[in-house]
């Protein structure tokens, strides 16, 4: 069984390079917007074939493990959470794409205020996918819990974006376009943070064998 | 929810070969029509268990059982001294791993635990023969040959006819000690659907030792080691999520 610990160590590092290519991505696409640095979103968006590259190749991989080592119990959950997870760092991957996308709109103009609270969406976004990750590699029950009551400041900080920029609406309707797409990125963000949510259940259910999707925490 | 019901119960049963003590407080329900894998790595204890449903170990007089296998719905104790081991393995008959019929034909393979009990009438023994071969799903390839000495068919038609030989009597349960592991993959798969088949109308207890075969064919999966069973539950679980480390580590190749 050597050869398929190996291999199984080897899908592990391929997982964790594609995490950490998705985790650039979102460190770097609020920066870009934050920074109005342009060079930096539009490599950004240019590097995202990389990651649908590991997506697919992951996938293969997968697919392969389970058809020729008919992989059970932990080896079993192991190689479906991986598959599930890469499917969620892709869509990550997305979205950090979109916001760069919106970063390049938006430094065309000036900025409507300093922003604070996207910076801060990003930081736990980022702090959530890091350490759903963790919690993968180390099958770190706990931390996968703390990651999924993490989501709640991420909603949180959304509506109080949301609202503060109605407000500047209403006071100035020119910059209904600019704040349209901060408010996009702070949806792109939520949804960034809804995926290591995935992530994180995923990881109670490598650990325990038990799928706590759809139900509620009771702890 | 429907409940199943339990075919037979297992209760601290303890065996020895000798001196040897190979099983060790035994305690598990068979649930009916149900198909039961035991797994384990070899000398465990899964054909030493096995014997036990049918008596098998009296044929040596060393060997020695302690607790019970209670067998529903009448409650005999088929490992107590009482009961007649003749009467319990009408009731619950064994398929072996090497393919076994007796140098005579077909017909009369499947004929014989009728003919032992004494029905001679031409009829019946026909009306059962057919019944049991088309049960073991041999019928369509024999029933024109029925007269043929069984050692003309091939190794896995030989099995299903020792399926049917076992079928013939009406039994409640039928054990098989790893039917296919003298088989090729197509006959191997051809026993297989039958034991997913012959589950409708009967209780199944199977030892194999490929743990995809047991995936494939069992509801109900009880994993020994060293003469104990280490866990016991529905086969999905014990394949997905096993809650005993020991389980984990043999299911995964990983074992020792
Ligand atoms: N006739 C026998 N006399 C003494 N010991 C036996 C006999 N048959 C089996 N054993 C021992 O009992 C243990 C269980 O054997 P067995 O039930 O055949 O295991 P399995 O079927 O799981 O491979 C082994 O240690 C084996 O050596
Ligand atoms: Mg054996």
């Amino acid at each position: 069984m050597a050869i398929f610990d190996e291999e199984l160590s080897r899908l592990k590092e391929k997982i964790l390079e594609m995490g950490a290519l998705v985790e650039n991505s979102i460190k770097d696409c609020v920066k870009s917007f934050i920074e109005r640095d342009n060079a930096l979103a539009e490599n950004l968006i240019k590097r995202d074939h990389l990651v649908n590259a590991l997506d697919v190749e992951i996938d293969e991989e997968c697919i392969r493990l389970i058809a020729l080592r008919q992989p059970k119990a932990s080896d079993l959950r192991f190689i479906t959470t991986g598959m599930k997870i890469i499917t969620d760092l892709e869509r990550m991957g997305d979205l950090a794409v979109n916001i760069a996308e919106r970063a390049l709109e938006l430094n065309k103009e000036p900025s409507i205020k300093p922003y604070v609270d996207i910076p801060r969406m990003r930081d736990i976004a980022y702090g959530m996918t890091r350490d759903a990750l963790d919690a993968f590699v180390n099958k770190d029950k706990r931390l996968a819990m703390d990651v999924i009551m993490r989501d709640d400041e991420i909603d949180d900080l959304k509506h109080s974006i949301i609202s503060e920029l109605i407000f500047l609406m209403l006071e100035d309707p020119n910059i209904i376009c600019r704040a349209l797409r901060i408010i996009f990125i702070a949806q792109y963000l939520e949804r960034i943070a809804d995926h290591a949510t995935n992530i994180a259940e995923m990881v109670i259910y490598l650990v325990e064998g038990k799928i706590i999707r759809h139900t509620t925490i009771s702890e | 929810m429907v409940r199943d019901s339990i075919k037979a119960e297992v209760k601290n049963l303890n065996f020895f070969y000798g001196n040897v003590q190979a099983l060790k407080n035994i305690n598990l329900d068979i649930l009916e029509k149900r198909v039961t894998a035991l797994i384990g790595p070899s000398g465990c204890g899964k054909t030493t268990f096995l014997r036990c449903f049918n008596r098998m170990h009296d044929l040596y007089p060393h060997n020695r059982y302690e607790g019970s296998i209670i067998l529903k719905p009448d409650d005999i104790d088929i490992i107590s001294p009482n009961i007649d081991p003749i009467e319990v393995r009408m009731r619950i008959s064994m398929v072996f791993q090497k393919p076994n019929p007796f140098p005579k034909t077909i017909f009369e393979n499947v004929a014989y635990g009728l003919r032992v009990r004494g029905i001679s009438n031409k009829k019946v023994l026909a009306e059962v023969v057919e019944k049991s071969l088309r049960g073991a799903a041999l019928w369509d390839e024999v029933k024109d040959r029925l007269d043929k000495p069984a050692f003309d068919l091939s190794g896995g038609q030989q099995q299903r006819l020792c399926i049917a030989r076992a079928l013939a009597t009406n039994p409640e349960i039928l054990l098989f000690d790893e039917p296919t592991s003298a088989l090729d993959p197509i006959a191997t798969s051809k026993i297989e659907e039958l034991i997913v088949e012959l589950k409708n109308n009967v209780t199944i207890i199977i030892v194999t030792h490929n743990m995809q075969q047991a995936a494939r064919v069992s509801e109900y999966t009880a994993f020994m080691y060293l003469g104990e069973i280490i866990e016991y539950g529905k086969t999905e679980k014990i394949f997905t999520a096993p809650s005993e480390k020991l389980t984990e580590e043999y299911i995964t190749g990983r074992f020792g």
